[in-house]
């Protein structure tokens, strides 16, 4: 079910909207719009549904209107044009006691810079939101401890916000908005401010709330690596528009555009791409007891490789034959390959990450095979193939660089 | 040549004319206002005054500043000033409560409205740079002689730092505390009262300060137009030629402006070190 829907939604800065809007309509660029009506295109036709309980991650360089079309959502920014539609209600249409009362119950927002009370101690800062709901103290108090001890903060609750380092001030944030108990959750580089370390620990942190709590998450950030760790879906935006919507493996592997390839190029890819993306589906095979040396030769040559996996009746993985003990059989005049089989091969399964492979090639120099739990075999994993996954060259460029090698 | 002057007497005579009803009310609501002021200060004994005095300045602002109100104030006592100081006293008490609940509205709505802001600020130019003594003429025009038209002078020359102030302390307050508030659903009444006067409050405590010192240094001025209080002996002093007496009128009000400023920061102080 979409929580969550935006539609055709522009959010334009400047005196001049509705010009600014029509010029856009005519096709006219961003500079020229900007020339004629100093209006700033902040948010262009964005197109978005949110599932519930889905952690969504929206990233963009600075300026790419990020976090405009966050605060869109829970109206701080009042789009020009456009629909939001939260459960169905379009937000940008509602009364002000409705949009008051949605972001008192509905959606919470947790800020990079935290955005806390620096007057008031961790326990009230936590409890503001309740408390401008109206909720008696001792109600509201409860409430916030429960949401303390959900972020780690038990026993904090006297200290003054101002006392605490940015992590635990980052907790009170979160604190603070989980404590209205809310179905969405709008993070703006929620951990942006925060330092390498704390920071890796309070997304591990987020997702173990996540799993407990399935709020429909929406979080935006710059970081593709704190994309891909934390999002079920990401979409990337550019100078305004959404260039690409996709789980992370998505938007690794087909990319929308050269934007989005060149963010993607420095991510660690061993950390995301999967062995069923890259593997060789439907690799030749020998079948065990149905083909004889004489087949199996025949198929290596033709394929110009030199190792076959081994397959019994129930399509399930035993093991690997070399061309060279394959010729032995057939020298031999052995028609059963049984005993040339070498049952030690290593195997993984589809969603096993790159960076768990490349233990495994140094040991060897057949493919990597890639089974299903019953052993079914559902393709291999060249060694060249991880090569190039993990450089980020394409094939071309690995077989100069190879050539290169064996000419030196 | 232009004759600014004959068009401002002009207007101030037209004003004195067809207003004067309204100023017989201001005459009998502020100076109702302040003589009860004056009275509760004469009527209590000096002792329990100073007691009480110093209690507050020992519990605002430390041990030192309570030793200094009681050596102050038994000295004021023993020249002989006590009813004086205690009439300056109630002038400026009340002249910065009027200035008080003029300039604070005055300076939350003009942090809220740019335009407000534009029209505001140089008017309160002029309120703070025009000579004080300039204010003495139009209040004798319009209120007579004695308290009211001193205080009435006092407010415009003391209202624009409470203004200023309030303004400025609520326009820094932080962007993302603003924006986080109003993001958990806090009406423009909350945000104001939950979020944005608690934390111009050190800001809006030093305007207030300044309010009562310039209050201070204002009722000496208003002496001129028979306001009463220390002015009269400072006066005294000027236009008899007596420099002794002038000398212990200045040290009064001197002692009154640093007791009542020491007890005013550490409201201020208070509020920003919790």
């Amino acid at each position: 079910m979409n929580k969550i829907e935006i539609k055709n939604l522009y959010l334009i800065f400047g005196s001049e909207k509705q010009k600014a809007l029509r010029m856009l309509k005519e096709g006219k660029s961003k500079n020229e719009i900007l020339k004629t009506t100093d209006c700033t295109i902040a948010v262009k036709d964005a197109n978005l549904d949110i599932h519930e309980g889905e952690f969504f991650v929206i990233m963009g360089l600075s300026g790419s209107g990020k976090s405009t079309l966050l605060r869109c959502i829970n109206r701080l920014i009042k789009p020009t044009k456009g629909q939001i539609l939260i459960n169905g209600k379009n937000i940008t249409t509602m009364s002000d006691k409705e949009l008051l009362d949605m972001r008192r119950h509905e959606i919470s927002m947790v800020f990079q810079n935290f955005g806390l009370l620096p007057h008031r101690s961790v326990l009230s800062n936590i409890a503001f939101g309740l408390e401008l709901q109206g909720v008696s103290k001792q109600e509201r108090e409860k409430q916030a401890m429960k949401s303390m001890e959900i972020v780690g903060l038990k026993g904090y609750q006297n200290q003054m916000v101002g006392q605490l380092s940015g992590g635990m001030q980052q907790r009170v944030g979160l604190a603070r908005a989980l404590a209205n108990n809310p179905e969405v959750l709008l993070m703006d580089e929620a951990f942006s401010a925060l330092d390498p370390l704390i920071r890796v620990q309070m997304q591990d942190e987020m997702l173990t709330i996540q799993s407990k709590m399935k709020k429909t998450i929406i979080f935006i950030t710059h970081d593709l690596n704190e994309a891909i760790k934390l999002g079920d879906r990401i979409a990337i935006m550019k100078d305004g528009e959404i260039v690409q919507v996709g789980t992370s493996e998505e938007i690794l592997t087909e990319p929308a555009n050269d934007y989005v390839a060149r963010f993607v190029e420095n991510v660690d890819r061993s950390k995301i791409i999967t062995a069923g993306s890259i593997m060789i589906t439907r690799p030749a095979v020998a079948r065990l007891r149905k083909e004889g040396p004489e087949v199996l030769i025949r198929k290596m040559k033709e394929r110009d490789i030199t190792v076959l996996p081994v397959i019994d009746e129930n399509d399930k993985l035993i093991g690997e034959i070399t061309l060279e003990d394959t010729a032995i059989l057939r020298h031999k005049g052995i028609k059963s390959i049984q005993t040339a089989v070498l049952s030690e091969v290593h195997s993984v399964t589809e969603d096993t990450k790159i960076e768990d492979l490349l233990p495994l090639i140094t040991k060897t120099n057949s493919p990597i095979y890639v089974v299903n739990e019953e052993r079914e075999l559902k393709g291999l994993v060249p060694l060249s193939s991880i090569v190039v996954e993990m450089t980020g060259k394409d094939k071309n460029e690995i077989n100069e660089l190879i050539q290169n090698a064996i000419e030196l | 040549m232009i004759n600014i002057g004959k068009y401002i007497e002009m207007a101030i005579n037209w004003l004195t004319e067809n207003f004067t009803l309204f100023f017989d009310a201001i005459n009998v609501g502020i100076g109702g206002f302040i003589d009860g002021f004056q009275n509760v200060l004469m009527w209590i004994p000096f002792y329990i005054t100073i007691v009480l005095l110093t209690l507050l300045a020992w519990y605002k602002s430390g041990k030192g500043v309570g030793v200094f109100t009681v050596f102050g104030l038994l000295l004021i006592w023993s020249m002989g000033f006590w009813n004086e100081t205690m009439q300056t006293l109630a002038l400026v008490l009340s002249s910065t409560i009027i200035a008080l609940i003029i300039g604070l509205p005055l300076g939350i709505w003009s942090a809220n409205s740019q335009r407000c802001d534009k029209i505001l600020h140089p008017i309160l130019d002029l309120m703070q740079t025009m000579p004080a003594f300039v204010y003495l003429i139009p209040a004798v025009l319009f209120l007579g002689l004695g308290t009211v038209p001193g205080a009435f002078a006092t407010i415009i020359f003391a209202t624009p730092p409470v203004v200023r102030l309030t303004s400025l302390g609520i326009k820094q307050v932080p962007k993302n505390v603003v924006e986080a508030s109003r993001s958990f659903g806090a009406t423009p009444t909350q945000l104001l009262f939950k979020v944005q006067l608690p934390l111009a409050l050190p800001t809006i405590m030093t305007g207030i300060n300044q309010t009562i010192l310039m209050s201070l240094s204002m009722v000496v001025i208003a002496a001129m137009i028979a306001a009463g209080g220390l002015g009269e002996i400072v006066l005294k002093g000027i236009t008899q030629m007596k420099i002794g007496l002038g000398f212990e009128g200045g040290i009064a009000v001197v002692i009154l402006a640093i007791i009542l400023d020491r007890i005013t920061q550490g409201f201020g102080k208070q509020k920003k070190g919790k």
